[in-house]
């Protein structure tokens, strides 16, 4: 198939297992964002992506070219840092020509994709600044512009924006997603904010442990997360108990959940459920009975904390679907069923 | 960090005991040194206090032209010699995992506690005809009959620059360490092989440290002068070892410390030449 696939990637550090047997297809000019926390080895997978490990087993296909055990410098693909790795020593100019002069491309040509280069990333007449004069947000575009100069194969992007402050990075996402679908490049971003990857990603794949514990869009990995793993690492979310009663009913710390149901044979699992999904509403009529314990008010949302059966549950509402209650107010909390993702595993 | 001027006299306090040192060790003698220079030599007896130009004019002719641009070049090619072995070597062993980057600094430090004379006594053996490495070549048939390479240029050579080395290699090591590994890593993705990465990343990336090591191996070979005269035949010794033989076997005071007082000036404009180039190219 034309993209990238990885085959049964495993990758061990002496004892330990960094990345586990890890297989995944990305088609081409997918934008895809490894997602995970630290130490998860998302990082791990993008250096063996780009050469900079190599694996202990399983192949690493790019367009049906096994490339597994070609060099870095052979596998034509650009690759942005965390510390964006730009060369002090030279220019802007020199910075992005570098993969053009490393092949012999005449001066020419490496002015003209220069010039090109600058006017795509908003920065044109920059070629002859020195790095050290750029901003922050200024060599983060640089470091783009000289892994894309080649038109690689693969734009792979290690945490790039994490060095920016909170305004400047939003600004980037929105940036680096337009000029992906631009340039229509496969492109793999390892992150471990998910609000980035939500914002980039036509695909999400998050990580734990080494392995992929969910691969799929944003909106499925928030909506239908596979596991109480990625329900916790994505946003905001409730874990709960549930149990089948005698009757076969599923029943949330102690009450029945009218049009919930568990799979045959299984007594005991795990619910997911958004805080906005949760609803506050009086006490009695099928709902939890629970007591508001705080309530963190934002202005633009509020966060309502109820204790109910030994479990803290968050409800996020705008002031206007929200009754007005206080810290203390005992209040009944409703589970819409079909907001309700029950983890069997 | 705070870092604030010193303000008092008080804050100054710390800089008193160096300074004495340097003072009493080095400014004192380098003036009496100067002095003396000027000094007028008594044959019969030691020198008489006087302000006569006899000495350096006496330096001024071809032969100790000859020796001064020697004992240059030797400096000059021995400063080379290390910096060409020591960076890639020293780059390489940051590179290795920390008990061998270990146990390599504790084996260099180790060649640090030789004095000059076990290191020239040393070499002199492994070059004989008798004991030397030739008879090594000998046995696994490289050569036909074992020979003596040293008194030669190349013995000398080798010997100042195993001295030099740890030098070098300890001043290398600390900004080898803190260069950026992904700049080397992003040179590969671009396209660059590891070698060449090396080349165009790593060396100019570095191009202060290895002038300032430059400097300090010149400087510190420039003041070597007993290999010369256990490794080196008499057309290979170095002013250092002129100044020596005038100082101490001839007793002419005056006219070792004018040698001395023209090398160290010498030496001074070649640095500042080397900086003033290096200042202008990365304005440039």
């Amino acid at each position: 198939m034309s993209g990238l696939s990885l085959n049964g990637i495993t990758k061990q550090f002496g004892d330990f297992t960094a990345v586990d047997d890890v297989s995944l297809d990305v088609p081409h000019g997918t934008f895809l964002c490894l997602l995970g926390p630290s130490g998860c080895g998302k990082t791990t997978l993008l250096r063996m992506i780009a050469g900079l490990e190599e694996p202990s087993h399983g192949s690493i296909v790019i367009d049906d070219e096994d490339i597994t055990t070609i060099p870095t410098h052979k596998r034509n693909l650009g690759m942005v840092f965390q510390s964006l790795a730009l060369f002090p020593h030279l220019s802007v100019g020199e910075n992005i020509a570098y993969p053009l002069r490393i092949r012999s491309r005449s001066k020419d040509e490496q002015a003209r994709r220069v010039d090109d280069l600058l006017k795509l990333i908003h920065l044109p007449g920059f070629a002859d600044r020195p790095v050290a004069k750029l901003s922050g947000g200024q060599r983060q575009r640089v470091a783009i512009a000289r892994a894309l100069a080649l038109s690689p194969r693969l734009f792979l992007l290690d945490e790039p924006l994490s060095a920016l402050d909170a305004k400047l990075r939003e600004a980037m996402q929105v940036e680096l997603r337009q000029l992906q679908q631009k340039l229509g490049i496969t492109t793999i971003v390892v992150t471990h904010d998910q609000r980035e990857a939500m914002t980039m990603a036509d695909m999400v794949v998050v990580m734990g442990e080494g392995r992929i514990r969910q691969a799929a869009p944003p909106v499925e990995i928030y909506r239908k997360p596979a596991d109480a793993f990625v329900a916790d690492f994505i946003g905001m979310t409730n874990l709960l108990p549930v149990e089948a009663d005698g009757a076969g009913r599923a029943t949330v710390l102690g009450t029945v959940i009218a049009g919930l149901a568990l799979s045959n044979g299984v007594g005991k699992a795990q619910i997911s459920i958004r805080p906005e999904d949760v609803r506050i509403a009086a006490p009695g009529n099928g709902a939890i009975a629970g007591t508001v314990t705080f309530v963190r008010d934002l202005g633009g949302t509020i966060e309502t904390f109820v204790e109910a059966g030994g479990k803290t549950i968050i409800s996020v509402a705008t002031p206007r679907e929200r009754p007005d209650v206080a810290t203390g107010t005992q209040v009944g909390v409703v589970l819409p069923p079909e907001c309700c993702v029950v983890l069997e595993k | 960090m705070r870092r604030e001027a010193p303000r008092t006299v008080a804050d100054y306090a710390p800089l008193a005991f160096p300074a004495l040192m340097l003072i009493v060790f080095f400014v004192v003698p380098f003036s009496i040194m100067i002095a003396v220079s000027f000094f007028k030599r008594n044959p019969a007896g030691f020198y008489t206090p006087d302000f006569v130009f006899d000495n350096y004019a006496r330096f001024l002719t071809p032969f100790f032209g000859g020796v001064l641009g020697f004992s240059l070049m030797l400096a000059i090619l021995v400063a080379i010699c290390c910096v060409v072995i020591a960076f890639p070597f020293t780059f390489l062993l940051t590179k290795c995992s920390r008990r061998v980057q270990t146990v390599w600094l504790v084996c260099l430090l180790s060649v640090l506690s030789l004095s000059e004379v076990i290191i020239g006594f040393s070499w002199s053996t492994l070059f004989s005809r008798t004991a030397g490495i030739t008879n090594l070549l000998v046995t696994i048939g490289l050569m036909s009959e074992p020979q003596a390479l040293l008194p030669s240029f190349g013995a000398v050579l080798t010997g100042m620059v195993y001295q030099a080395m740890p030098y070098t290699i300890l001043v290398l090591y600390p900004a080898l360490v803190r260069l950026d590994p992904t700049l080397l890593e992003a040179a590969r993705t671009l396209g660059a092989s590891p070698v060449r990465a090396f080349f165009n990343v790593v060396t100019p990336a570095l191009r202060n440290t290895l002038v300032a090591t430059l400097i300090m191996v010149f400087v510190f070979a420039l003041g070597s002068y007993l290999l010369p005269q256990i490794l080196g035949r008499p057309s290979h010794w170095t002013l250092s070892v002129l100044i020596t033989d005038q100082a101490i076997y001839q007793s002419n005071m005056p006219f070792a410390a004018a040698m001395a007082v023209f090398l160290v000036l010498i030496s001074l404009a070649l640095v500042g030449l080397t900086l003033l180039v290096g200042r202008k190219e990365s304005a440039a």
